[in-house]
């Protein structure tokens, strides 16, 4: 670090990234609440220890080759190659992915991406619970975590990705890289897995399956809200000189940066988070009738779909984007549930799949011709770009491979656990042990008790 | 032609202010948010009221007072 400057530069950023990654750990406690609560008592373990062990899986994974991927996949495989002199920095055998004073940054960023990562993951987790097996899962949440959503990042939310190049893709907090091409993914497993038993009756009305705690599922989906502060601030550069940016930013002001690092500011995101929040609650109120668990989603839903815009919306573009996302997305879930008979339990093709391709959408019009980069000979943010990116980002890149590997588990008979498990409950051996114990350990209470002459009533 | 006024980034940034889409259509947008605002209320009101009344004759003595005994 040569110069003050440099160095007090250096140690912000570093510190910046590290706290947003604090903050979006709460977006898998939020995630692992929410699927708890709204699955049903005697399935409850079974569907933590699924989520929980998607950390470990993605970040192992993720430190191997999902790094690398982002930094190597760009242009590939249409538009120039592999990047291996970028991807070099970033191979897990590269002394910068390890303690080195010589680059103090590589680490931060990595989490921040793998942070995201978890995210991707945790998404499909929730709309397959009660009825997939763990070793299943976990295999799709290594593909979306560490392979599919970080190939959509290198393509479409890097500076150099050639969506971004080509097509003019804009999605500068991630309505598509992150949101759509999860809910599709989800899609593709729920299609393939089938609905839980009892879930639509014999003439195929959908019935509801209430959370057994409601309550677990409210502090869930506020802990995922503070999170995704954290998500909007990792996915900005905070400060960076337009020297940096190969001089196409002209001046000497210093600005923070979306992902492309095209100028916004910390003030325009919290602006605008706030207000499609806002939007998100007040329209999934309303088309909800009051329902709880839409409205709280419904939140969610709405700063999803505002996101791709949203380092440069005006505050109320942002909030009636939000209502507008909200509705659509609400509409659809149902009518996709009846029309398909899917059961996607906790609403998360809707809330992420649905609203990012939304979001992608409009964005293509409300920001029709604005610069998607900062450096020359880049496509404008246009309709037909950020159309033909939601479907890359959703169909492509999401449903295809999920349906794909799914229906390959399926046919090896690993995708979903027997329907004798199901009816009894996934956590029925927990269960047994736990009972086992406690009477265990009161009945060698109460013979202590008696050995030292006090009746045990 | 560009919903923000700018085509490229390259400028100098001390010279840029606003960068939303739309600038000058600030009032109009104002005005939106606050037919969406007071729409929502008007919505709530009419809904709960529907509701109130509803459940004004849906109650069951039997079932009333297992919800007063349950607290």
């Amino acid at each position: 670090m040569d110069g003050n400057l440099n160095a007090l530069t250096t140690v912000f950023t570093e510190f910046y990234y590290w706290v947003t990654v604090v903050f979006m750990f709460l977006i898998h406690v939020g995630f692992c609440m929410y699927e708890v609560g709204a699955s049903r008592a005697r399935n409850h373990m079974h569907t933590l220890m699924k989520n929980i062990m998607i950390i470990p899986l993605v970040t192992v994974t993720f430190f191997l080759f999902g790094w690398w991927i982002y930094w190597a996949f760009p242009n590939f495989p249409f538009w120039g190659g592999l990047d291996t002199e970028a991807g070099a920095a970033n191979l897990p055998w590269a002394d910068t992915m390890a303690t080195n004073l010589g680059d103090r940054i590589t680490g931060v960023f990595w989490a921040a991406f793998l942070l995201f990562s978890w995210t991707a993951a945790s998404i499909v987790s929730g709309s397959v619970i009660e009825r997939i097996r763990s070793s299943a899962l976990w295999v799709h949440a290594v593909l979306i975590g560490s392979v599919f959503w970080i190939i959509d990042a290198a393509w479409g939310w890097h500076y150099g990705g050639w969506m971004v190049r080509v097509l003019g893709y804009h999605d500068a907090y991630a309505s598509g890289v992150i949101h759509a091409i999860a809910g599709g993914y989800a899609l593709g497993v729920i299609m393939v897995l089938g609905p839980r038993l009892g879930k639509f009756a014999k003439d195929g009305t959908p019935r509801d399956i209430p959370p057994h705690n409601p309550w677990l599922l409210t502090i869930g989906i506020f802990l995922i809200y503070t999170g995704f502060w954290g998500f909007y601030a990792a996915c900005n550069v905070p400060v960076i000189s337009p020297e940096v940016i190969d001089g196409q930013i002209t001046g000497a002001t210093w600005t923070a940066t979306n992902i492309y690092l095209a100028p916004t500011t910390l003030s325009a995101i919290t602006f605008n988070f706030l207000m499609s929040l806002s939007g998100g609650l007040m329209a999934a109120y309303v088309i909800s009738k009051g329902d709880a668990f839409w409205t709280f989603s419904g939140g969610l839903a709405g700063i999803i779909t505002a996101s791709a815009g949203n380092d440069l919306y005006h505050p109320i573009q942002a909030m009636i984007i939000a209502a507008i996302g909200v509705v659509i997305v609400y509409k659809l879930h149902y009518w996709v549930e009846r029309r398909f008979k899917l059961d996607d339990a906790v609403g998360a093709v809707a809330v992420h799949g649905y609203a990012g391709v939304v979001g992608l959408v409009i964005s293509g019009f409300v920001l029709w011709g604005v610069p998607s980069s900062p450096y020359e000979g880049y496509a404008a943010i246009n309709p037909i770009g950020q159309i033909t990116g939601a479907i890359i980002m959703f169909f492509v890149l999401g449903f295809l491979p999920g349906w794909i590997v799914a229906k390959m588990q399926a046919a090896a008979g690993v995708l979903r656990i027997p329907e004798e498990v199901e009816l009894q409950g996934l956590d029925y051996a927990e269960h047994h042990a736990y009972e086992d114990a406690k009477a265990a350990i009161i009945e060698a209470d109460k013979q202590e008790l008696a050995a030292r002459g006090v009746a045990a009533k | 032609m560009s919903t923000n006024g700018y085509s490229d980034w390259a400028v100098d940034l001390a010279e840029v202010g606003p960068i939303y889409p739309f600038q000058g259509y600030e009032v109009l947008m104002v005005i939106i948010g606050v037919i969406f605002w007071i729409g929502w209320h008007r919505i709530q009101f009419v809904r709960e009221a529907e509701h109130l009344e509803k459940a004004r004759h849906t109650g069951d003595e039997e079932k009333v007072k297992a919800q007063l005994e349950r607290y």
